[in-house]
């Protein structure tokens, strides 16, 4: 090797033209994808304004080729003009939405106060239960999210038959605490393993309890964790359709089973179903616009160490 | 999976806990476990009408239980003070998943050995084996089982793209913000939600936005639950639209921690591009790419909610998972016994091969430097 280094071979030479050819490509991709993403997301806000001869058209840009009308929303009761009238279907529509709102927030709530409890004593103390020590625990609770919904199911109907629970809410928020509660422990014990001991072996010191330190000291600061399993625990149960269909019938439906129930019964009436999908989504795309961040943060835990 | 030993919080505290105490302890852990087991005895013996209380449902069970369980965590603080407030950070998450987990699946295989049809009127029946041999000769459930092999294997594509997606957002890009976001959104959304917007509608043959393009370029007459092949690969498109974006992150996050000095050393050495793609980025990025593709993987075996949405296993069963035929084993047959046996196998099945591929996985975890 010989040859002078700072010297202009045709490599550095075609760099430039390269480099910007490069960039094309990349953003090309990156804006086709966007697109992929984005666009069944803009048919629906867009076929909920659609009325029949729009859809047979397939017209897909307002007000260029198409007039937004209100008919979509009209279906649900949430036009301007049908907002005041008493209304049926809104009504169904708002119990169905206060159901699944009361339903993923209290159980991921109980998910994430279960979940950092356990997942900070994991982190913290040594346990001995029988032949079990700390790292078998940690797997028995984390192989809960290798257990497929459908073989709880059927038995969970039989008992929940017998106990009363069924189409009950309490009985989804227990089955749902259960489905997340892996998510957060995992998200939660990567948290807590990344504040040093010394935090609280300070606290103590000084006179804290154990749980007084870890609630007025480590919880704090644990918060990003908190909230990134918190909201991923809302997104997995908002959108939970398999045991709200199979346990639930008339009083505690939530919103995945109304829109699935409406689904082929409409013909070619596209509105009120893109009205009704759009409606079950909004909450989580505002949500995920919002609190990306936290997304992110909660899904990357754990994949890197 | 396993924490570094060592790391743990060790506190020695003075504890006296005086005779009373420890007693008063004992006694309300006992005390609220006969009750239990009371409770359980008079409601089986009403329910075997050998004596009427009048019981009209579990519930005084569930109650009683509930109130063991409130005691055997009180009595560990009470019976072990300082010890016991440590074991009162896991006892509550371990006695709701042994409620709910392990004592349903207790009860699973009580069901999945009977004749159990919801609809009529005889009631739980056992029948022996009765359910294996019609398993063995029900061609659908096979068919099913067969699915989510092809479901399983159509994540090395899903891995690639998501890949692929994750070093070009680890670029330097403008606008990374509204990429990320942009990239996430399908996570997001619910897949009931998603089967109306993309299977029943962007899809449907005549007036969905998908086969008009398709009939610009050139088909004749779409359909994209014709076929088997065609409807089984679209049913996977979709649920790799909306998962595509969790192996994304997960793969983004494991690029976004290789240190840059990797590929400084690299460039100074004048290694190609490629190749610094396969001798470095690749081998580093091996632990969270199988971390990526196990979760992906328990995610897939999951497969449910857009097959009965779309499909409902059509046409013949191509699309059916194992999820969905149970589902609608279910929902037309009301068939809980037969149901719960193909569930419990599924999960035998589920859990040997993932304890193999995690076993393998383990193996190749330790990345090559």
């Amino acid at each position: 090797m010989n040859k002078q280094i700072f010297h202009d071979t045709a490599k550095d030479l075609s760099f430039k033209p390269n480099w910007m050819f490069n960039r094309l490509i990349i953003y090309g991709i990156l804006i086709i994808w966007a697109f992929i993403c984005l666009f069944p997301i803009y048919w629906t806000i867009t076929t909920t304004f659609k009325a029949a001869p729009d859809v047979m058209k397939g017209n897909i840009i307002p007000w260029w080729d198409f007039t937004p009308k209100w008919l979509g929303l009209k279906s649900l009761g949430l036009s301007p003009n049908t907002i005041f009238v008493e209304n049926t279907v809104r009504e169904e529509f708002l119990k169905r939405f206060w159901n699944s709102t009361i339903i993923a927030f209290s159980s991921s709530t109980i998910a994430v106060a279960l979940g950092s409890c356990t997942a900070y004593g994991l982190s913290r103390f040594s346990y001995r239960f029988g032949f079990m020590r700390n790292s078998d625990i940690s797997f028995f609770f984390l192989s809960q999210l290798i257990l497929p919904p459908v073989v709880l199911a059927l038995p969970f109907l039989v008992l929940y038959k017998e106990l009363a629970l069924l189409d009950t809410r309490i009985g989804l928020i227990a089955l749902y605490t259960l489905t997340v509660l892996p998510i957060v422990i995992w998200i939660m014990r990567d948290q807590f393993g990344s504040i040093p001991v010394e935090l609280e072996e300070a606290a103590l010191v000084d006179g804290l309890s154990l749980w007084k330190a870890f609630i007025t000291i480590i919880l704090p600061i644990a918060l990003p964790g908190i909230i990134a399993a918190f909201i991923i625990s809302l997104v997995l149960t908002w959108n939970e359709y398999f045991f709200a269909a199979l346990l639930t019938s008339s009083h505690a439906k939530t919103l995945p089973v109304m829109v699935a129930s409406q689904t082929g019964s409409q013909g070619i009436a596209w509105w009120s179903m893109a009205a009704l999908s759009f409606a079950a989504i909004l909450p989580l795309v505002i949500i995920g616009i919002i609190l990306e961040k936290f997304i992110i943060k909660g899904m990357a835990a754990g994949a890197v160490k | 999976m396993s924490l570094s030993e060592g790391n743990y919080l060790h506190i020695v505290m003075p504890d006296q806990i005086s005779l009373r105490r420890r007693n008063f302890g004992r006694f309300i852990i006992w005390g609220s476990a006969i009750f239990l087991i009371l409770t359980v005895l008079l409601q089986s013996l009403d329910q075997t009408n050998f004596l009427t209380f009048g019981f009209e449902n579990w519930r005084p069970t569930l109650y009683a239980y509930l109130l063991w369980a409130f005691c055997l965590c009180l009595g560990q603080v009470i019976l072990y003070g300082e010890q016991g407030k440590r074991r009162l950070f896991i006892l509550p998450a371990v006695l709701f998943v042994i409620s709910v987990v392990i004592f349903p699946l207790i009860f699973a295989l009580g069901i999945a050995f009977s004749s159990w049809n919801l609809s009529s009127p005889d009631g739980r029946q056992f029948n022996g084996l009765a359910n294996v041999y019609q398993m063995w000769a029900d061609p659908f459930y096979w068919n099913a089982l067969k699915n989510m092999i092809y479901y399983t294997l159509a994540i090395l594509v899903e891995y690639v793209i998501a890949f692929g997606l994750a070093l070009l957002l680890n670029t330097q890009i403008k606008a990374r913000k509204f990429f990320r976001v942009a990239f996430l959104m399908p996570l997001m959304l619910s897949p009931v939600a998603v089967s109306w917007m993309i299977g029943k509608s962007m899809l449907e043959a005549r007036f969905g936005p998908i086969s008009r393009l398709a009939r610009e370029l050139g088909w004749e007459n779409p359909s994209f639950f014709g076929s088997h092949e065609m409807a089984r690969s679209v049913i996977m498109m979709m649920d790799a639209w909306t998962f595509i974006p969790l192996m994304m992150i997960m793969i983004l996050a494991g690029l976004q921690a290789i240190p840059k000095e990797m590929h400084e050393a690299a460039d100074v050495d004048g290694a190609p591009p490629w190749k610094k793609f396969w001798e470095i980025t690749f081998p580093l990025m091996l632990p969270v790419s199988i971390t990526a593709i196990l979760i992906r993987i328990i995610f897939k075996l999951k497969l449910a909610d857009i097959i009965i949405n779309v499909t409902s296993g059509g046409p013949g069963g191509a699309t059916d998972s194992v999820t969905s035929f149970i589902f609608r084993e279910y929902r037309d047959r009301s068939n809980v016994g037969y149901g719960t046996f193909l569930a419990i196998f599924y999960l035998i099945i589920i859990v040997i091969l993932m304890t193999i591929l995690i076993k393998i996985a383990d193996k190749w975890m330790k990345p090559r430097y």
